[in-house]
């Protein structure tokens, strides 16, 4: 456990009252359930209402590949520090599945609290936990809900009998309720009495005994919940998507189908039309086949999808590259193949796309740690896309896209929208003609024209195959090569618009970490760790995009020993580094890996760098 | 067409003014004598006659010697080859970004009904507006004389080998799936692929012309279904292709009594000269019926088997914009500053 040093300082009446160790806003909360049992909307008015009384908190939601019946949990951290990094230990459970339940009990650290149903009979299988035994079914029978409903708001009695023993404000639970079911008053009412019979249940028949509480903070005012891939979705709204093409796969389909709710409300013109498609194609390689045909005929286009579906669009994916097609990608990385565990988070699919295709093709990638990035880089990957006419993939991974996440507002994006270099008939009339495949600014990056310009020398003919700078069949070695150079320039000239690294710490230290995506958060938890522990201070450098930028040369020769901190089993992210560092350089990187499926928590990382470093505790 | 002309030099133009020239393409690369080669110059001439204006078009296709073809029709035309058996996906995004534009895809039978079989399938079902044309010769033209699955069964190559499987008739399987237009024809047959290509501009969805184009270097042989010999023996056109633009005088050739007359979107009229006693080019199971008693008898039925000018097409189901979408500008695509606010809103 790690709560040393966290007890409260006791000012609240309700921490006075209940006397002893205490331990505030700093703890673990799960709620193991059945997949299907429709604990979703319970499990949030939790996380929202701790999250209204000003307390950080993060969700993380443990789910099976399957609809309805195989155990799911979905666990709160609850910081006052705002860490919000998976946190391995769980404090409090809130047993609701029998199946898992004794497992779930002996799992737990001594010290733990649990909320139970009364007839699983878990109180005979440890001495040093805490036992709530709650007649569930009975407090929802006297709801009087239906029988059909029961099922669901028999979640809503433990929110009830948690924000007793928690101190949980009811006023905040009772707002979470009716936002969360705004438009359906009666179920709001429903949902509350079920609440309530839990809280009273609570106060009338069990005696307070944990440490776990939560009082009012004032460290989340202004700030927002949200999933990545709603951020995700949002973001190529606003980016001003207009064709949107998908094939359904966990955990990315929720991109396309929070986008699909957003353009329905705020892309429709007044005459009903709909300034988008939005097409679910018959599998991946008609989904990028549409986004890079849209893309050829100048429209903003993306898709989501998930590694399965990135490995259908290789082909594509490389023809995108050679004919300078722009498009957006946004690949929701989790583990393996379908069979796998596709509900398990993963930042495996690095090396793939960095060269997705045949021949010689490198691609830009995007790489968001927070929900805001999602939204961020959900904008700025089209314009990249369209200023490098090049394919661009946003690497988000199952943590970030289908977790809760605080976040601080989202901000409107004041750049124009950035469509490239693309010449107009008036433009062509000057110039008199144009050659699609020219280095004309010295950036490698050449111009085009869309389909329906109307001018005699506006088109051309697009082609995988050798081209020369015309856009002409030819299959002259010189011509190839020319362009296989320029090509790899352009490539340079995308360090010049990805997001750059972000730097944390003075950039003195010996130790650098470096780190991407989602990973961050444990990151940054882990310094603190190594720091207080170990007196190991370190520098942390956040990758943010590839191509890498000289930022990341730098770091590395400024350090003498770089932990390269990855949710993958290969070390993908050092092995694109190696390619691209001195060869002196390379020696001082070390991986610090995570791959079981689960994000990433700091302890783990704490430890893996504090042994190298022989530092012990 | 044939203005009988005074003056000793005067340039032909089509309705917009443009003369054949401007539809011309680059010089073919193909064998002389393939079959894809005669089926461009159709191509060529039915939208210079139609008179659409070449930056209007988007020429798509895969990749096989068939879909090198738009490189030797309307050069002022914008092209995309693209992958093997993967066009009709890039087709549909393309017509998505800017559903203003015309559309022509050419495949071959290896490129729709092999590898791209899915996708197919999905183009007609959607009933993208587009012209479909699998430039047939039972074989990959381009990997050197494989059997393709359009083969026909015990045909033979010139390697010796049989093909023992059976042939997918790609038009009954159109007229099945949802194509909006089915016809087959044969490179040969210039009057009847010229008139079927005019009308296939007239129409508003997806068309598909299953043109049976002989590969000379390797299937046009003794031993090949797909031969020029074989095709002139065996052809047998169930009824004769007239048509008559929209901006012609339709009343000239009206004749009542032997004719089903099929009204396109833009006012052209398709006329099929009956040649088989009520055939009706509306009845799906009528059509798919004559091609499966055909097939039994050794026969390669052609014209155009069917006809639904009801159906909307993909773009219209979508119900988006007048506009392309490609060129919306900001003011219409960034959904202005209180929409982020409201959601923020929702979320905090
Ligand atoms: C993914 C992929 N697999 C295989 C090929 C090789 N290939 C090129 S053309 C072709 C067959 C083309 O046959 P068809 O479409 O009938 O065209 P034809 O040459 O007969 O006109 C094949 C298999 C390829 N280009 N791409
Ligand atoms: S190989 Fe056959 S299909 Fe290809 S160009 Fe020659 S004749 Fe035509
Ligand atoms: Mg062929």
């Amino acid at each position: 456990m790690t709560t040393s040093g966290l007890v409260a300082q006791g000012q609240t009446t309700s921490s006075l009252v209940r006397g002893g160790k205490q331990i505030v806003n700093d703890f673990s909360i799960q709620i193991a359930t059945v997949n299907g049992s429709g604990s979703q909307s319970a499990n949030s008015v939790l996380l929202r209402s701790i999250f209204r009384m000003g307390v950080p908190v993060s969700g993380k939601n443990l789910f099976p590949s399957n609809i309805a019946g195989l155990p799911t949990w979905y666990t709160i951290r609850v910081s006052k520090h705002g860490w919000v990094a998976r946190k391995t230990d769980i404090d409090v459970l809130i047993a609701m599945n029998p199946e898992t339940a004794q497992q779930d009990v002996l799992s737990l650290s001594a010290g733990a609290a649990v909320i139970y149903d009364e007839s699983f009979k878990l109180n005979e299988r440890r001495a040093d936990v805490t036992f709530y035994p709650v007649p569930f079914d009975q407090l929802t029978a006297s709801t009087g809900a239906d029988a059909k409903i029961r099922k669901l708001v028999k979640n809503m009695v433990y929110v009830g009998v948690a924000a007793q023993l928690l101190s949980i404000d009811m006023e905040w639970i009772e707002k979470s309720v009716r936002k969360q079911f705004a438009k359906k008053v009666k179920a709001a009412e429903l949902n509350l009495s079920a609440v309530r019979a839990g809280f009273e249940y609570a106060a009338s028949s069990l005696t307070q005994q944990n440490p776990y509480l939560v009082e009012p903070m004032n460290a989340t005012q202004g700030k927002i919940i949200i999933d990545g891939n709603a951020a995700a979705a949002m973001g190529a709204m606003f980016a001003g998507v207009t064709v949107v093409t998908w094939y359904p796969i966990t955990p990315s389909s929720s991109v396309v189908e929070q986008l699909i709710d957003y353009m329905k409300k705020y892309r429709i013109e007044q005459d009903g039309k709909a300034s988008f498609a939005i097409v679910q194609a018959e599998d991946e390689l008609a989904a990028i086949g549409m986004v890079i045909g849209a893309g050829w005929a100048g429209a903003r286009s993306m898709t989501a999808t998930s590694g399965p579906g990135i490995s259908l669009m290789a082909e594509f994916a490389g023809l995108a590259y050679f004919t300078e097609i722009p498009g957006v990608i946004f690949d929701v990385q989790r583990t393996g193949p379908s069979t796998g565990m596709p509900t398990r988070t993963s930042q495996g699919d690095l090396t793939f796309i960095a060269g997705l295709s045949h021949g010689d093709t490198k691609h830009v990638m995007l790489i968001p740690a927070s929900v805001k990035e999602c939204y961020e880089f959900g904008i700025a990957a089209f314009d990249i896309a369209e200023q490098m006419q090049t394919l661009v993939f946003v690497l988000s991974d199952l943590d970030l896209g289908m977790n809760n996440w605080m976040s601080e507002p989202f901000e409107y994006p004041e750049k124009p929208i950035q469509r490239g270099k693309v010449l107009n008939a008036k433009q062509l009339e000057e110039l008199g003609g144009f050659a699609r495949y020219k280095d004309v600014d010295g950036d490698a990056i050449p111009y085009r024209t869309l389909p329906g310009t109307d001018h005699p020398a506006a088109a051309y003919f697009t082609r995988g195959s050798g081209h020369n700078e015309k856009a002409l069949y030819s299959e002259r070695p010189d011509e190839y090569e020319n362009n296989m150079l320029r090509l790899a320039r352009k490539f340079e000239t995308a360090k010049t618009l990805v997001p750059q690294p972000i730097l944390e710490g003075d950039g003195k230290q010996k130790i650098g970490i470096i780190a991407f995506g989602t990973s961050h958060w444990a990151v940054i938890e882990s310094r603190d760790q190594l720091e207080r522990e170990s007196h190991l201070e370190t520098d942390y450098l956040r990758v943010r995009a590839y191509p890498f930028t000289q930022e990341i040369h730098d770091f590395v020769a400024s350090h003498e020993r770089i932990y390269v901190v990855e949710q993958n089993r290969d070390a993908q992210m050092l092995h694109l580094l190696k390619v691209d560092l001195d060869p002196a350089q390379t020696v001082k990187l070390r991986s610090v890996l995570h791959f079981n499926g689960l994000p990433i928590d700091a302890r783990t990382l704490t430890t893996a760098i504090a042994s190298q470093e022989g530092a012990g505790k | 067409m044939s203005t009988p002309s005074v003056s000793p030099k005067p340039v032909k133009t089509n309705r917009i003014g443009l003369q054949i020239l401007d539809y011309r393409g680059g010089k073919t690369t193909l064998c002389a004598g393939c079959g894809h080669n005669a089926i461009s110059e159709r191509i060529t001439e039915a939208f210079y006659e139609m008179g659409i204006q070449p930056e209007r078009v988007m020429k798509m296709s895969g990749i096989g010697c068939s879909s090198k073809s738009p490189a030797y029709f309307m050069s002022r035309s914008f092209s995309f080859n693209t992958v093997h058996g993967r066009m009709p996906s890039v087709a549909t995004g393309a017509l998505l970004a800017n559903k203003t534009m015309r559309s022509i895809g050419v495949s071959g039978d290896g490129d729709t009904v092999s590898i791209g079989m899915g996708q197919f399938i999905h183009l007609l079902r959607r009933n993208v507006p587009m012209i479909y044309i699998i430039e047939d010769n039972g074989v990959y033209g381009l990997t050197k004389g494989q059997f393709s699955a359009t083969a026909d069964i015990g045909s033979k190559l010139k390697t010796g080998v049989i093909n023992d499987l059976p042939a997918i008739d790609t038009c009954a399987l159109a007229i099945q799936i949802g194509a909006t237009f089915v016809g087959r024809s044969f490179s040969g047959d210039k009057k009847q692929l010229s008139a079927m290509l005019k009308a296939a501009v007239a129409h508003q969805g997806t068309v598909m012309l299953d043109v049976i184009s002989p590969c000379v270097t390797f299937n046009d042989h003794e031993g090949s279904t797909k031969s020029y010999k074989y095709m002139q023996e065996h052809e047998e056109a169930i009824s004769e292709v007239g048509f008559v633009p929209h901006f012609e005088d339709i009343a000239v050739e009206y004749d009542p009594n032997t004719t089903v007359d099929v009204r396109l979107h833009d006012g052209s009229h398709l006329r099929l000269r009956k040649l088989h006693e009520g055939y009706d080019p509306t009845d799906k199971v009528q059509a798919t019926k004559m091609l499966m008693e055909s097939h039994a008898k050794g026969e390669v039925l052609t014209g155009v088997f069917y006809v639904d000018t009801q159906k909307p097409d993909f773009a219209s189901l979508l119900n988006m914009v007048d506009e392309p979408l490609a060129t919306l500008s900001q003011e219409r695509v960034r959904p202005r500053r209180e929409v982020l606010a409201e959601i923020m809103d929702a979320h905090s």
